[in-house]
């Protein structure tokens, strides 16, 4: 027994050699050579480590005796008595029931693309199990009925960041295996014998339709047929609103409820004048994305500003973007704005427009005499952006504004915190080493500086009222990182303020600022939310939400990274502090992240309005917002009370972060809750519901009681008055 | 009106320091004595000065010093309340003028014997004082007095007080008042406790609505062998009745039936199996304090042939194969206990926010090196490997400790928590906090360190005890009867000297100490309070937090129903369309593939598969089995031990934090939702049964204890900090004009259902 031990280490040291040349990248960057040596030297300075996501050397080797091992055991444990056995069960499953019962069920407008049996499923937690592996062109199924409960695995294939083939030779049985790296914190391993493989391409398939675009291939959300009651595109249409003038509408009732109240929908005409401020006006100047295409076509400026002094602005301002009206505070008329850098460059250029542009917007709050500028940049960083062309408003030349450095790491640091994150919960957890595991990634750290930043932002504008310009740098590949961030952060601001946005709907508006937003660097003004999303253009990203390379099999991508990952956190942390706060749970959080990588519904797809203009997002692709708005009961919170008037202050200390367990923890069995994460919440509601009816039984019996008491006898004490407690 | 922005006052003040004995007595306390706390003032006590200080029975007045400024927490240290610092021989207490603005709902939780800025002597940790801005450790004999003076309490309040403003002999006697009464070794017979007991005689009476079994009597341990079914093989004794046989033991205890009682006579009852609990099939867990330590082989060998028939006798049928659980070794020693526990609590014993900011940064490395929650998960580790002999394997387990009272203590009662859903409601856990740690001799009086005796000796097990439960609280919170505040008050009763329960090392001392010995000196024993009296501390309205709403009763008859609700809910997290993914039902271990991989790669590869090999494989599967399975919150309840799922208990230890309060956040806020439901239905149910039918909406009356979740602050009910840290809050003056009229709300609705069209 001491052979097989010894064929595996060699082979396992072979295994490691050979996976360089059987490499499946077909994709552009070349540069995946998993030693992180190579990786080094040839990616250059600027990204460290991109190489070594999920792979160093030392856990690839560790996958190749893991599947050695498991290959071996699974031939082992099917010898002698067994094996015939096996044999004849396996040819009696073939077309037979229980091969059915492992296929995997589709969606509307999914086909499967092969069907691989006897594949192993080597689970960091549970060994190796084998079953059969269905690839579809939505996702990758591998289900095994032998278990009870089934063991099924169902990975949408958007998830997938990487696909590597590991070829082992042991016994002269040619066994092959695939690692297949998810942007979900999860790595899966299958083995599979090699005439398998050959006979049904299945790398070849996963490659395929994994990176549809890397292929020449359409996204699945394109051909996704699923009907839902609630069209979610329309929860926020632009230009639906815009044009019967209820984008005006829309607009008021975010920025200001007491305002929008008071005017239906039909009287809606009446309120244009009713803009929360004289001092803004939308402009159609970018209605044909000619102004800035990164901008949505409806932006909001302030009132004075000629479109000639615009466009000089744009021109002063990286790729365009002027600083256009995020939110405006309801009482305090304080505002959020967002642009992008000024070009100042090294010889300090100057913008007389741009300087009158800013005092204007400092013009249309009356209460303030200051203009914030938060730079979302390091300060560093902001330095040597001037340099290049960029750089940032001096104080002197902008008189009465503060310029704010928020310090935040550029997407490389995040990127990395971000694996080093997934390699301590992915697959085991180390007890004894947990917390300064934790400590080691920052991850909440960087969660907490963003999180500080929004208060202090808050804080300022509360007590100053002053306009903050949230200022996003731009400057080469981390352009649309700024951005990203500058959103996330005025998103939490929002969420700070406005007791509107806790509720579903909102959320469902944000969704759809989301989905426009988010994804597109949309500046789809009118909402506020939306007006968060006012990102600017990510320029050179692929289609697909940038950040997240959706279809493109180019995983060192170094624009990749998790900041939209890192605002539902934010927003997750905010839940956790102020659980009654908000209207949605934690399953419409995770939701939210498992679609924006599955590729399933079309809300997470491209960069900006106009791509998703020109791609019909809107009418080829289902928007999440529909599945979401049609079973709002699964994700609402129970304990939602309203908060309105009520300014959350998070805490930003690490002491109240805690990490996103039931998020990125989830595929381990043991840290999975009892119950689905929202069975607690689910019972909660039943109970909740079962109170409720009980209060309206209750009530039926008071108003029966009071009409049969005064016509009758006093009816007997009702059977119905069980203590309390037993109920609940 | 009460902080002083104090620079300016105080000069005034000084000029008139000649005066200010007076003048700042009346100005200090005006309302520290309301209404509701008359019950226990002494009234013949109050003279004309202290009109204002809240006395208890028997309660004196040792020392006292006025110009005392206690600083707010909020600010470094630029604000403060003037007042008059009081040093009795129960508390030190400060009177300022603040209580005032206490709101409704704040109050309503007040703890009627100690008061926000009450710190009972046993309560307090360090002193220390700041010269020149130095601060040090306050101890003896002083040369120099300090100017400021910072006191860290065991429940990790942190108190400043400036005494630059102060008359210097009161300075002096203040200092070493608190010094003395609060670090000098003690007699036990000059604990409150006893000037409470004789001053109080006739007003104490106990609750009678008080159900907690006391363990005291023989009646209350055969009432427990039959609830657990354990009659049948064990059996009550009372040898020790008058306490001859050993002063350790409780007067009544349980032993196996065929035990001869003489047998507990031999060695001072060490070496006997003692009887914690039966479980529901059969097997039952047993502590034995271990067999004194001899050199001489004479009286080894009889030890080995005392304890070759003990084990014969408890190894025979009917009693199930034992396992013994030696306690003393292999596991936590106290001394980690302890210097964990003092690294913990220095996370939280934050002086200023400068401090607080420093320490948050370090804060995860800092939690880590402390190792406090890893104590808690190998405790919870180990309570569920008992677990698994007993439930699992049908074996009796005895625990083995040389005292049989700290760890044993600790684990037979997370053990029986786990297993025994009795345990779990308010009244089994005082019972079993009564049974195990009380009449089990858990030396309170050491332990906490009480009279300061012995520094060594304080180890805050039953504090770790309390951080257990509450992991397992804060994981199935339906399981239990009683919340996390319900724990944290219990956790701060420890140091209150008025209960008997936490004051004693073991039932002898109490009991010699109440006089039950000497019967002709006394007319009659002292009647000393039990913590179990809720009453004492609190109002009944106040009491309601400490119940879990959500706590069901062991359901009768609706049982099928409950488990087809749970069922339904097994769907896939996010994808549309019902696609069940559940989790793996058992281990992996289990299966042969995996023995192969054992004999066939050695242990390194079959640790790349599943890494943490180190725990055993029975317990790995049953721990994984229950997970897999739903939750009976009337059954067997295990927690997760898994890295994440430990966590600080953030009430007991952030309350006073003010940098860590969460404004209308916190679970405070849905707890408030909770208790709003409830006490809604509740009103009508009472209604219908006066059958009152008025004509008003029913809702109108709730009576609601957490009226304004939104406001509360996450420390509630503990710290009342928001009143000095009132942050803004938006204005609303146009918003609830028009929010209050109802054609206006349901606009909004309207608004918002367009929103999805």
């Amino acid at each position: 027994m001491d052979r097989p031990a010894a064929a595996a280490a060699a082979a396992a040291v072979a295994a490691a050699g050979c996976e360089g040349g059987g490499g499946p990248n077909s994709g552009p960057a070349g540069g995946r050579r998993p030693p992180r040596a190579a990786g080094g030297a040839t990616a250059g300075s600027r990204q460290p480590s991109v190489e070594t996501l999920d792979s160093p050397t030392g856990s690839h080797v560790e996958w190749c005796k893991q599947l050695i091992a498991a290959t071996i055991s699974s031939q082992i444990s099917g010898s002698v008595t067994s094996e015939n056995v096996s044999r004849d069960y396996k040819a009696l499953r073939d077309g037979n029931k229980l091969a059915q019962m492992e296929e995997a069920p589709l969606f509307p407008g999914e086909s499967i693309k092969a069907i691989v049996k006897d594949v192993m499923y080597i689970c960091p937690f549970m060994g190796a199990v084998s079953g059969t592996l269905t690839v579809t062109d939505f996702k990758l199924y591998f289900k095994n009925v032998e278990r009870d409960p089934h063991f099924i695995l169902d990975v949408p294939l958007g998830v997938i960041s990487r696909v590597e083939k590991i070829g082992a030779q042991s016994h002269g049985d040619n066994s092959c295996g695939i690692e297949i790296v998810c942007k979900d914190m999860r790595n899966l391993r299958l083995a599979y014998k090699q005439e398998e493989q050959s006979k049904l391409g299945i790398f070849e398939n996963l490659n395929k339709h994994a990176f549809p675009l890397s292929n020449g291939q359409a996204l699945f959300a394109f051909s996704y047929k699923e009907k839902f009651s609630i069209n979610g595109w329309k929860v926020y249409d632009p230009w639906i609103l815009v044009a019967n003038k209820k984008w005006m509408w829309f607009m008021l009732s975010t920025v200001s409820k007491c305002k929008v109240m008071p005017f239906p929908p039909s009287s809606f005409s009446n309120t244009l004048q009713g803009l929360p401020n004289e001092s803004w006006k939308i402009s159609k100047i970018n209605n044909n994305y000619e102004f800035c295409d990164t901008y949505p076509a409806v932006i909001v400026v302030p009132t004075s500003v000629k479109d000639d002094d615009l466009s000089k602005v744009a021109a002063f301002r990286a790729k365009g973007r002027v600083p256009v009206l995020s939110w405006i505070h309801p009482e305090s008329q304080a505002t959020i704005t967002r642009c992008s850098q000024p070009l100042v460059g090294p010889n300090d250029k100057r913008c007389k427009e741009d300087e009158k542009y800013l005092q204007t917007i400092m013009d249309a709050n009356a209460q303030s005499h200051k203009l914030i500028i938060f730079d979302a940049r390091q300060n560093s960083v902001a330095d040597t952006n001037k340099t290049k062309g960029g750089g940032y408003e001096s104080e002197s030349v902008y008189p009465n504004a503060e310029l704010v450095f928020l310090e935040i790491h550029n997407i490389h640091v995040m990127r990395e915190s971000l694996r080093k994150l997934k390699e301590i919960v992915y697959p085991s957890i180390d007890e004894a080493r947990w917390l300064s595991n934790v400590d080691g990634t920052h991850w909440l750290e960087y969660i907490r500086v963003k999180r500080s930043s929004t208060l202090y932002a808050f804080q300022l504008r509360l007590l100053c009222a002053c306009a903050i310009n949230t200022y996003i740098s731009k400057w080469f590949f981390s352009i649309a990182n700024k951005c990203l961030l500058a959103v996330c952060m005025s998103f939490l601001i929002k969420y700070v303020t406005g007791s509107y946005f806790w509720s579903v709907q909102a959320i469902g508006l944000l969704g759809i600022c989301l989905n426009c937003a988010l994804n597109g660097n949309t500046p789809q003004v009118p909402i506020r939310l939306a007006m968060e999303s006012r990102r600017m253009g990510s320029a050179r990203i692929s289609l697909g939400f940038g950040r997240v390379g959706h279809g493109n099999d180019n995983h060192a991508d170094a624009d990749r990274s998790p900041i939209f990952l890192q605002f539902i956190d934010c927003v997750w942390q905010m839940t956790r502090q102020f659980p009654s706060a908000f209207e949605f749970n934690e399953l419409f959080l995770i939701t939210i992240l498992d679609h924006l990588y599955s590729c399933l519904f079309g809300t997470f797809l491209c960069n900006c309005e106009q791509q998703r203009f020109k791609e019909d997002i809107y009418t080829k692709t289902v928007s999440l917002w529909s599945y979401i708005n049609s079973q709002l009961d699964e994700f609402s919170n129970p304990f939602f009370v309203n908060y309105e008037n009520h300014v959350l202050y998070p805490v930003a200390s690490l002491s109240h972060l805690e990490l996103w367990v039931n998020y990125y923890v989830r595929w381990n069995p043991r840290m999975r809750p009892q119950m689905p994460i929202h069975q607690n919440l689910k019972e909660l509601l039943a109970v909740r519901a079962e109170l409720q009816k009980r209060v309206e039984d209750l009530q039926r019996e008071v108003a029966t009681r009071t009409v049969s008491s005064s016509s009758e006898r006093g009816s007997s004490p009702s059977h119905s008055a069980t203590p309390v407690h037993t109920s609940v | 009106m009460w902080v002083c922005c104090c620079y300016c006052c105080f000069k005034f003040l000084k000029s008139l320091s000649a005066l200010s004995n007076v003048c700042l007595g009346g100005w200090g306390g005006v309302c520290a004595t309301t209404p509701r706390e008359e019950i226990h003032t002494n009234e013949k006590e109050v003279t004309e000065k202290e009109v204002t200080l809240h006395l208890l029975p028997g309660e004196q007045v040792l020392c006292e010093a006025s110009t005392v400024l206690k600083y707010v927490q909020e600010d470094s240290s630029q604000h403060g309340v003037y007042g008059r610092l009081v040093c009795t021989d129960f508390k030190i207490a400060f009177l300022g003028d603040d209580e005032s603005t206490l709101d409704n709902d704040e109050t309503q939780f007040k703890n009627k014997v100690i008061g926000e800025n009450d710190i009972t002597l046993h309560c307090v940790d360090q002193i220390y004082g700041v010269f020149d801005e130095k601060k040090k450790t306050l101890f003896g004999q002083l040369k120099k007095y300090p100017e400021k003076l910072i006191i860290h309490c065991k429940d990790l309040r942190v108190f400043q007080f400036c005494l630059r403003y102060t008359k210097e002999e009161e300075v002096k006697r203040i200092v070493s008042g608190i010094i003395h009464h609060t670090q000098a070794p003690k007699l036990l017979k000059r604990l409150f406790l006893f000037s409470y007991a004789t001053a109080a005689q006739n007003n104490t009476v106990t609750d009678p609505k008080n159900h907690t079994v006391m363990f005291d009597s023989l009646k209350d341990w055969c009432w427990e062998l039959e609830r657990t079914k354990g009659n049948m093989k064990y059996k009550a004794v009372s040898v020790n009745e008058d306490y001859e046989v050993c002063e350790r033991l409780p007067a009544y205890f349980v032993v196996p039936t065929p035990l001869p009682e003489e047998n507990v006579q031999r060695f001072q009852g060490h070496g006997i199996p003692i009887w914690c609990w039966s479980c529901h099939n059969g097997s039952a867990l047993l502590k034995m304090s271990a067999l004194p330590k001899e050199q001489d082989d004479g009286i080894l060998q009889i030890q080995k042939s005392f304890f070759d028939r003990i084990y014969k006798t408890i190894h025979r049928p009917p009693y199930e194969i034992v396992k013994t659980e030696d306690l003393s070794s292999n596991f936590l020693s106290l001394q980690e206990i302890q210097t964990a526990y003092s690294k913990f609590k220095q996370l939280f014993l934050i002086d200023n926010s400068t401090e607080f900011w420093d320490t948050d940064i370090k804060w995860f490395s800092l939690l880590e090196s402390s190792s406090w929650l890893d104590i808690i998960r190998r405790c919870l580790k180990k309570a569920i490997e008992i677990t698994e002999c007993m439930e699992a394997q049908n074996m009796n387990v005895l625990l083995l400790e040389e005292n049989a009272s700290d760890l044993c203590c600790l684990i037979s009662s997370l053990v029986q928590l786990m297993m025994d859903p009795h345990c779990r409601t308010r009244i089994g856990f005082q019972s079993l906090i009564q049974k195990e740690w009380v009449m089990g001799g858990h030396c309170f009086l050491d332990r906490c360190n009480h009279l300061r005796q012995n520094d060594k000796e304080e180890v805050p097990v039953f504090l770790l005890f309390l951080d257990c439960v509450w992991q397992l609280v804060h994981q199935h919170p339906p399981a239990f009867e009683f919340t996390e505040t319900y724990l944290t008050v219990l956790s701060d009763s420890l140091y209150i000297p008025i209960f008997s329960t936490f004051f004693f090392n073991s039932p002898h001392q109490k009991d010699t100490n109440m006089g039950r010995e000497g019967q002709e000196t006394q007319s009659k024993p002292l009647n000393l309070l039990t913590v179990w009296d809720w009453s004492v501390q609190f109002e009944p309205k106040a009491q309601t937090l400490l119940k879990n709403p959500l706590y069901v009763e062991k359901p009768k008859l609706d049982k099928g129903q409950r488990k087809g609700m749970r069922f339904k809910h097994q769907r896939q997290l996010s994808l549309p369309l019902t696609q069940s993914k559940s989790s793996p039902k058992r281990g992996f271990f289990r299966e042969e593939t995996d023995h192969l991989i054992k004999n066939l790669l050695g242990k390194r590869i079959s640790k790349l598969i599943n890494s943490s090999d180190e725990l055993q494989d029975n317990f790995r599967e049953f721990y994984d089995t229950w997970h897999s399975k739903p939750t009976d919150y009337h059954g067997l309840l295990l927690p997760h031990i898994e890295g994440p799922e430990i966590k600080v208990w953030a009430q007991r230890y952030l309350r006073w934090i003010p940098e860590a309060q969460i404004l209308g956040g916190g679970r405070v806020a849905t707890m408030s939702k909770l208790l709003e439901m409830m006490e809604e239905v509740q009103s009508l149910q009472e209604k219908i049964d006066e059958r009152h039918h008025s004509q008003q909406a029913p809702q109108a009356e709730a009576p609601c204890l957490l009226r304004n979740s939104a406001r509360l602050s996450s420390l509630f009910p503990f710290a009342l900090l928001q009143r000095h840290s009132s942050k803004p809050v938006l204005p609303t003056s146009g918003w609830k004009a028009l929010g209050d009229e109802d054609d206006l709300a349901k606009q909004e609705d309207e608004f918002v259902d367009l929103g999805d069209v």
